[in-house]
């Protein structure tokens, strides 16, 4: 671009780099319209990752929440019962929370997290109309499942001990994991249909005793 | 080996002051003063895992080494006294103690697993943070760690992950030190070293929960806590227990307005450290199934709906002005003392009388002028130092280990230090006897007076033991600690007041229930006014009506009912006004004084008197409109189960044209009633208890977010509606209203003593009734935890060997304990114990006393073989489980 001359009064050079800026290649970007990609290591929307099996990696240690400056993060641990595994261990978060109308994506979290379960996303498009909707929880932070991966809850790979998990000793899920998952999807929607009308009428029914019982404590006693 | 507790900065230094240097600092401690604790004083904190306080020193963590000089190799701080001229250095000054410091923590951490993200201690973890600052910063260990499956339940609900222990022995030694409950003990030896329980023997103790919070890594965990929160997330508030008159100091952590877990609190007037499992785990009836707003029962369809408060507030005022005079107030333990004083407030001045009763239990009249001439208003007495260097405590009537956990404690605590020796009237040596040591004088129910009375005479019945006992009642500063339980024994408390007056001992009251003493004081007792004033002591009644507000005559002129004449009111009244359609009132108070006597006697008999008084009176007078002594009850945290004749109490319910409850959840009671008021739990308000000593306990909000209102407000918005205010809305206010009400200058209630029952002598298949609860059994305030209920004691029967031979049962073996009402079937479990008795735990699973076979302790009850149990630990479990 041309230099301006040194020595023009000050109005004229100001409406000098109005002109030659008419010149100039625009950087507007077309938000939404076009989405320019972030770079690769650009803090966005938090996920919550999984084992190459499907199993959850977060293990409910709060650590997140405790890093995190604007006490942004509520995590809830629980224990995987028997039947009801999510993660490899004993422990897993059974309650996970990110506000975004708090968090400053600073990545402390992600420095945080002893088990590499919470990373960031290049996701940046968090603005919503109201206050619910930018909590985001567990489902909502989750990753996809990708190829290989089995929904939790479901078992840990046969003869895999939580060690093994983290030193990249499980690849994808077995087939007996799936067809664990199978079987519980299944029986779940045989337990869907199975509720008939008659089944409700009876929960009623068991509902009202239960009522009845609650106010003969005395009775009962 | 005791610790000391050094006098810092005081000017003079005790006779027996020793001399030492510690980094170069001159300090002089008493002797026997450990050279951690000497440290301390200075300001250097030596690091340690396995050295507490308050358990005897073992030095087995080796983590406080530091180098003392002319030894040859660093030496354990924790565990050597600071001896003259001693001349220590820790890790501040010398090279040699923090080389050695830091290779001990290195040695600890080689098989300590790095899994602190996911361990409860994480965040509050003594070897987290001492790591930090003790130890390396990296480890040279790179072999593989040793690990253990992980968590083993030592009892329901402790868990133990071994491969975290650092084998400090602090939870052993508590275990053994402190509650007497070895079940726990290091096994095996080295790398392997694990805490552990024998086979089929859980760590059933009643203070178990003491041992995770004296834990310095997170290898012994609670259930229930187990992943729930961590530190950081916690909220913590110092509290007071309400779970029995023990008053310990707790402290209770909550997160997001909800109670986590609860621990003990340090007090070293009360508690020490320590608290009982029940104070620690006992705490899910504080959030579940609360009621939320006034309930109404339905006149057409008898079911509760949900109303507003002033609907409910406006209803119940109408009623009770309706009833003024004639309505009954039962109060129940849980009530705080500001709150037992409004409902001894409301009583006489809104309802216009003196018909109340806090003892929602077996009790006399004879106990209501023991309570009100010895213990109300009598401040601090006996106290927990005094137990502790007493020369003789007398248990009558009071099983500390079930009762007042805290008392246990601190009496089995004197007794191995020796500076304390425990006797107790008893029917059989329990556990808690066993393990203090204590002389028991075997009594069956009902003769507890006469064993008290031999105490006083020293007569010739007495063993060489009991004679031993008697002498030393007669030391400067013996104790005589009494049992609620003594009042259903005709006599014990008359000749318990003797005994104490002949020997010179000291004189505590020991209630089971956190509000029993407070609401004495408070005056929430037929005949008393707060301040242990006699409502018939003129001075008395004039500085109350003063402070109250009212006139002098507004006062109840006479002593109202108890408990028993309440229900008797309620369920005779109804025979009579069914037979003549009018009564006098004065009939009314001449029967309900033949009541009285009726209950003073505990005969059968007097009480059909009384009724046929009542049926002749009524028919004398015809010409008054009639108007039953009792037609309304007042309720506040009344479990019906304590009423030792539930039917009695469930007919006067019934009977009663109105019952307002106030609750925090639903209850037996409300089952009956027409009105049903939420009231808050202590989390939600602020309070005081008055403990056993008559120590003021006072406790904090620690839910900011609560609007529950307590007893004490709800009463006051009846009255005011009633146009009867009594100025309890603020509970600061009352609180202090009945503080500076202060304790009676003039006359007490007069102690009339009651000469003891005939002995009772069952005959063949029959047996007399012992029974009490355990700490751990279906109260109301324990629902809901499943984790605690594991570690309650199973419910057996007790017998003597030669009385279970007379029916033909031996150990195992299922008994049948009936009376007239119901039957009890337990596995036997011989004991020592008088001939002729049979104890049950009063409210346990499968031997709910009252509820199965009424009033019946202290009576003669049938006892049977039942048919073969399995095994006895097969049917242990089965009552647990059930």
């Amino acid at each position: 671009m041309a230099e301006m001359p040194e020595n023009l009064p000050q109005p004229v050079r100001g409406f000098g780099t109005t002109f030659f800026t008419m010149f100039r290649k625009a950087s507007t970007e077309q938000y939404p319209d076009e989405k320019v990609p972030t770079q690769p290591r650009f803090h966005g929307r938090h996920q919550l990752n999984r084992h190459p099996d499907g199993l959850e990696k977060c293990v409910g240690c709060e650590l997140c929440a405790w890093a995190c400056p604007a006490d942004a993060i509520f995590v809830e641990g629980a224990d995987n019962e028997a039947g009801e595994r999510h993660s490899p261990g004993e422990r897993y978060g059974a309650v996970y929370q990110i506000n975004y109308l708090r968090c400053i994506l600073c990545g402390l979290c992600i420095e945080a997290c002893p088990t590499r379960a919470l990373t960031m996303t290049n996701e940046y498009e968090l603005a919503d109309h109201t206050r619910e909707s930018l909590i985001y929880t567990k489902e909502d932070l989750l990753a996809p499942l990708q190829g290989g991966m089995a929904m939790p809850p479901h078992s840990m790979v046969d003869g895999m001990s939580e060690r093994d998990y983290y030193s990249g000793k499980v690849t994808s899920a077995t087939p007996e994991q799936f067809a664990e998952v199978e079987a519980r999807e299944l029986a779940e929607e045989k337990a869907a249909e199975a509720k008939t009308d008659a089944t409700i009428e009876a929960e009623k029914v068991a509902s009202d005793i239960a009522k009845d019982e609650e106010q003969d404590l005395g009775g009962a006693a | 080996m005791s610790t000391v507790a050094p006098v810092a900065g005081s000017s003079a230094p005790p006779a027996d002051a020793v001399t030492c240097t510690i980094d170069g600092v001159q300090i002089q401690v008493p002797k026997g003063t450990l050279i951690i604790r000497a440290a301390e004083l200075i300001g250097i904190e030596v690091p340690r895992f396995c050295d507490h306080p308050l358990l005897d020193p073992v030095a087995a963590c080796r983590a406080c080494l530091v180098e003392i000089e002319g030894m040859p190799k660093p030496q354990p701080a924790c565990a050597i006294p600071v001896a003259e001229d001693m001349v220590v250095k820790t890790q501040v000054t010398s090279e040699v103690a923090d080389t050695a410091q830091r290779g001990v923590m290195e040695f600890l951490l080689i098989n300590h697993p790095l899994d602190c993200p996911v361990c409860d201690k994480g965040g509050e973890c003594p070897l987290q943070n001492q790591a930090m600052t003790h130890g390396n910063g990296s480890s040279r260990f790179d072999g593989t760690k040793r690990t253990f499956a992980k968590p083993v339940a030592v009892s329901s609900q402790i868990l133990l992950d071994r491969e975290r222990c650092v084998s400090c022995a602090r939870c052993t030694r508590f275990a053994d030190e402190i509650a007497g409950d070895p079940l726990i003990e290091l096994f095996e030896r080295g790398a392997k070293q694990q805490v552990a329980t024998g086979p089929d023997a859980p760590f059933d103790s009643y203070f178990s929960g003491n041992t995770v919070q004296i834990c310095p890594v997170g290898a012994l965990t609670s259930s229930d806590y187990r992943f729930r929160a961590r530190p950081f997330d916690l909220v913590s508030t110092p509290t007071a227990c309400e779970h029995c008159a023990s008053g310990c100091a707790i402290r209770t952590d909550s997160r997001n307005s909800t109670v986590m877990r609860r621990l003990a609190a340090e007090d070293p007037e009360v508690n020490e450290d320590w608290n009982c499992d029940k104070g620690r785990f006992a705490f899910k009836y504080l959030s579940e199934d609360r009621i939320k707003t006034p309930l109404i029962r339905d006149p057409e369809t008898q079911e509760f709906y949900s109303a507003s408060w002033p609907e409910a507030l406006d209803l119940v005022a109408d009623k009770l002005a309706d009833y003024r005079g004639r309505t009954g107030v039962i109060t129940g333990g849980r009530l705080t003392r500001d709150d037992a004083y409004a409902y001894a407030k409301f009583a006489r001045v809104a309802l216009g009388g003196d018909d109340i009763d806090f003892r929602v239990r077996a009790s006399s009249q004879e106990e209501v002028e023991f309570l009100s001439n010895k213990v109300a208003g009598t401040g601090l007495g006996v106290t927990y130092s005094d137990i502790e260097s007493s020369p003789m405590v007398l248990l009558a009537g009071l099983e500390p280990e079930d009762e007042a956990a805290s008392i246990f404690l601190r009496l089995r605590k004197g007794v191995l230090a020796g500076s304390t020796k425990v006797a107790s009237v008893s029917s059989w040596v329990s556990p808690g006897s066993a393990k203090l040591q204590a002389v028991v004088l075997a009594a069956a129910p009902g003769d507890e007076a006469m064993v008290i009375d031999a105490l006083l005479k020293q007569s010739s019945a007495l063993s060489e033991a009991g004679f031993e006992v008697s002498t030393q009642l007669r030391n400067k500063g013996a104790v005589i600690l009494v049992g609620e339980r003594l009042a259903a024994s005709p006599g014990a408390l008359s000749a318990v007041a003797a005994l104490a007056e002949e020997t010179g001992a000291k004189l505590a009251w020991v209630p089971r229930r956190a509000g029993d003493r407070g609401a004495l004081d408070a005056g929430a007792l037929a005949g008393l006014l707060p301040g242990g004033r006699s409502l018939t002591d003129q001075t008395a009644r004039a500085e109350i009506a003063q402070a109250w507000g009212i006139n002098e005559s507004d006062l109840p002129a006479e002593p109202g009912l108890d408990l028993a004449g309440i229900l008797e009111a309620l369920t005779t009244e109804q025979e009579v006004s069914d037979e003549t359609e009018s009564a006098v009132e004065s009939a009314d108070v001449e029967a309900s004084e033949e009541q009285e006597v009726a209950d003073e006697a505990l005969a059968e008999d007097s009480a059909k008197a009384a009724v046929d008084q009542i049926a002749e009176e009524v028919q004398l007078g015809d010409d008054e409109p009639q108007e039953p002594r009792i037609d309304a009850l007042v309720l506040g945290g009344v479990d019906i189960r304590d009423v030792p004749n539930i039917e009695l109490m469930r007919e006067a319910l019934r009977e009663a044209s109105f019952v307002v409850n106030l609750e925090t959840r639903l209850s037996g009671i409300s089952a009956y009633a027409d009105v049903v008021l939420p009231v808050a739990v202590d989390i939600e308000r602020i309070g005081a208890y008055a403990n056993w000593e008559g120590r003021l306990r006072q406790f904090p909000k620690v839910n900011p977010e609560a609007t529950a209102q307590t007893d004490g407000r709800v009463l006051a918005m009846i009255a005011d509606e009633m146009g009867y205010p009594i100025g309890t809305g603020d509970v600061v206010e009352y609180h202090n209203e009945l503080d500076s009400l202060g304790y009676t200058t003039g006359e007490r209630v007069s102690f009339n003593s009651v000469k003891p029952g005939s002995a009772q002598t069952p005959g063949s298949g029959e047996a007399v009734l012992a029974s009490w609860k355990f700490l751990l059994d279906l109260g109301m305030l324990q629902t809901g935890d499943d984790y605690l209920a594991g570690t309650r004691r199973p419910s057996v029967a007790r017998l003597s060997p030669a009385t279970a031979q007379s029916i033909g049962v031996t150990e195992g073996d299922l008994v049948k304990v009936s009376s007239d009402q119901g039957t009890i079937e337990l596995p036997l479990l011989l004991t020592d114990m008088p001939d002729g008795v049979v104890w049950v735990p009063q409210n346990s699973p499968g031997s709910e006393v009252y509820a199965t076979l009424g009033d019946a302790i202290g009576s003669t009850v049938r006892i049977a073989g039942g048919p073969k149990a399995v095994s006895d630990a097969a049917s242990a479990d089965a009552e647990v489980s059930a």
